[in-house]
């Protein structure tokens, strides 16, 4: 079993939600990055999304698009990330996740990319531009070494693609909650509930939802019918804001904690039993 | 030909569908539509009356006489897509993509753009055609191509200026994906090159596949034979593939693409010179990139060519030899330019004018036998600012 398969097993024994927070790596540098892995691990987070920056995100918001160039003003590549994970792994049990786009890892070479993953200690990796059809290539080498290629759904997603998509799915799957690019929102989708209620009833795997979760109401909206939530944009909005100051990383492990505290007090979602005919109602 | 692509969108190694999985029902969705348009007699009525009464089409094929003389060398033909209602050939594609979104029951249309052009025949469509309109262009493209950003205005169009990353077409790309992973419901993005994910590089090239086809008919009529050189521009490559596909199994005829070579090197957007195989915007193909797969800032004196990537089945005819590519720098395409204007009296668009430096080199080495044709992609108007810019003030 996975370290991420395991975490949602465990999770489920406490009767918790996940809490999975994204950061990218080598933003501001690669130094804070370490020390917000630690501390967003100390306040709660069950796993870690760390994103390998690219130039040209684009099913990101300008939050995580400035967070990206951050990172990429100082040059921070594959190599820095595995480098990094190889460091956080030496003290870090929970599972570490890479979320990012192709093109690097396709430049990196898949083949070496899955095998310098799993030895620096990375635990699944989603790439955001790589659907089921064009991920072939890639999986084979992940599932030889072993890491978890998350998959994604979408509110524009039907019940023929996502039961395409479930089939392939490992660790756990990837509900975007919004029609559109990563960022906060004041809001998130009416029917958000009965999409990822109606995806968890016919999923093998776990479902976390991420997109837009932007505030600990948001993570309790989402806890009543998820696994996880997956936090991003919140996240980096606070390291932003806390450029140049001596307490960015306590103020993101606030925010950690806080979704934490808000996940905790939500009883986890049971089994619908229902057949599902249809995504949307 | 019409075997490319597979039914994944790939040609060979190159194009295929990378995109977020918010958008893959759209595209699936899109390519099931084409695939019914294509064969059905009323879309394809629907659209040759547009190309005919509105594009005004055919374009003519003028034998260049004084170019074909000054060049010493093979005769000359110019394929006069200049001449298409709008100023290039890019309404050919985009009123084809109009067609396909009232299809689908579209309200709005998108679209990026570079050099404007194909912002301008986007707006033009939907003004025609009865769609909102929003198009995203780079600020800096914005200030080189000043009159194109008052003609989509004008044609009741909303222009959306990107600030992100170089400010060029690429980011504008960027900018136009993200509002259709947003909008994607009601909104129709209308991509104006035989770039992005299936089945765009394939429909992109079906819609501009109508100058090859007259090119192809015309030549013949003049000359009794196919030419032996076909010479295109290539940024993302819609006017190259619109001129050459028609003409791929014809073996004989050589096919020269010619891709922006800037300043020179580190300084221009030769992709699949200088690229290597990658992913950018929804497919693989030749993207100009470091080496660790981050998109290189790109540079040309001609917005439209200054992209990174280039379209997957060029990269794919490129690997096979069947196409060869060239570079061309912006002084050269400036003298293209003006060659063009002095011995023809058409003054072509700084895109366009990289062909024309191409055969300037290409012609004088080949004998009076040969013929040639160059694609005049676009007319020139729009660049006349950044030329005299280029230029300088005494250099006319």
């Amino acid at each position: 079993m996975t370290r991420i398969a395991d975490t949602f097993t465990q999770l489920q024994a406490r009767g918790e939600v996940g809490l999975i927070p994204f950061i990218t790596a080598g933003d501001p540098d690669l130094e804070t990055t370490f020390a917000l892995v630690h501390e967003m691990a100390r306040q709660g987070a069950d796993i870690i999304e760390l994103g390998v920056p690219f130039s040209d995100p684009m099913a990101d918001g300008p939050t995580l698009q400035r967070a990206a160039e951050r990172a990429l003003q100082h040059g921070t590549s594959l190599s820095h990330v595995f480098e990094l994970v190889r460091r956080l792994r030496q003290s870090l049990p929970i599972p570490i996740l890479l979320f990012g786009y192709y093109n690097p890892i396709w430049r990196y070479g898949g083949e070496r990319f899955a095998a310098d993953a799993r030895q620096a200690g990375v635990d699944g990796v989603l790439c955001v531009d790589l659907p089921p059809e064009e991920a072939e290539e890639l999986k084979r080498e992940t599932d030889r070494h072993d890491l978890d290629m998350i998959f994604l759904l979408a509110p524009t997603s039907s019940l023929d693609r996502a039961q395409k998509v479930l089939a392939r799915a490992r660790g756990f799957i990837y509900y975007v909650a919004v029609t559109g690019v990563t960022g906060v929102r004041a809001a998130l989708p009416a029917d958000l509930s009965a999409m990822v209620r109606r995806i968890r009833a016919i999923s093998p795997v776990p479902v976390g939802v991420g997109f837009g979760i932007s505030s600990a109401e948001h993570a309790v909206q989402v806890a009543g019918v998820a696994d996880a939530a997956i936090v991003g944009s919140a996240i980096s909005q606070v390291i932003e804001q806390s450029l140049g100051r001596p307490d960015l990383v306590p103020r993101v492990g606030a925010l950690i904690a806080e979704l934490k505290t808000a996940l905790r007090s939500v009883a986890t979602p049971h089994d619908t039993g229902t057949t599902i005919v249809s995504l949307r109602s | 030909m019409s075997k490319l692509p597979d039914k994944y969108g790939h040609f060979g190694l190159y194009g295929g569908r990378y995109v977020a999985e918010t958008l893959m029902p759209a595209l699936l969705e899109l390519e099931e539509v084409y695939s019914q348009c294509r064969r059905d007699s009323t879309f394809k009525r629907e659209l040759r009356a547009l190309q005919r009464e509105y594009i005004g089409r055919p374009t003519p094929l003028t034998f260049a006489a004084r170019l074909t003389e000054r060049l010493g060398g093979a005769k000359v033909y110019l394929k006069r897509e200049d001449l298409c209602h709008t100023g290039a050939h890019k309404i050919n594609n985009t009123i084809g993509q109009a067609l396909l979104a009232k299809r689908m029951g579209k309200e709005r249309l998108i679209a990026e753009t570079g050099a404007g052009q194909h912002g301008v025949a986007t707006a033009t469509v939907a003004a025609l055609l009865g769609f909102s309109c929003e198009v995203f262009m780079g600020r800096e493209d914005t200030v080189r191509q000043a009159p194109n950003v008052f003609r989509m205005r004008l044609l009741g169009a909303t222009l959306r200026e990107v600030v992100s990353g170089s400010q060029t077409l690429k980011d504008a790309m960027n900018e136009a994906l993200r509002d259709w992973i947003t909008h994607v419901a009601h909104t129709f993005y209308v991509i104006g090159t035989v770039a992005g994910p299936h089945p765009y590089p394939m429909l992109v090239r079906d819609f501009q596949s109508v100058i090859g086809r007259e090119t192809k008919k015309q030549i013949v009529q003049y000359e009794g034979r196919l030419p032996d050189y076909l010479i295109a521009c290539v940024g993302g490559g819609s006017n190259a593939m619109g001129l050459f596909a028609p003409f791929l199994p014809e073996t004989a005829v050589h096919m020269v693409a010619v891709e922006a070579g800037g300043l020179g090197a580190g300084r221009n957007a030769a992709s699949m010179a200088n690229g290597y195989a990658g992913v950018l915007h929804g497919s693989k193909t030749y993207v100009l990139q470091d080496e660790t797969g981050q998109i290189s800032a790109t540079h040309s004196l001609a917005p439209g060519l200054d992209y990174p990537g280039v379209g997957p089945e060029l990269s794919y005819w490129n690997d096979q030899q069947r196409i060869r590519c060239v570079t061309v720098q912006d002084a050269q395409a400036v003298e293209g330019m003006r060659l063009l204007a002095e011995t023809e009296g058409i003054i072509p668009a700084l895109e366009s004018a990289h062909a024309v430096a191409h055969a300037a080199t290409l012609v004088p080495q080949l004998p009076a036998t040969a013929i040639v044709v160059i694609n005049v992609s676009g007319r020139g108007d729009k660049d006349l600012q950044s030329v005299a810019n280029f230029l300088g003030e005494n250099a006319l």
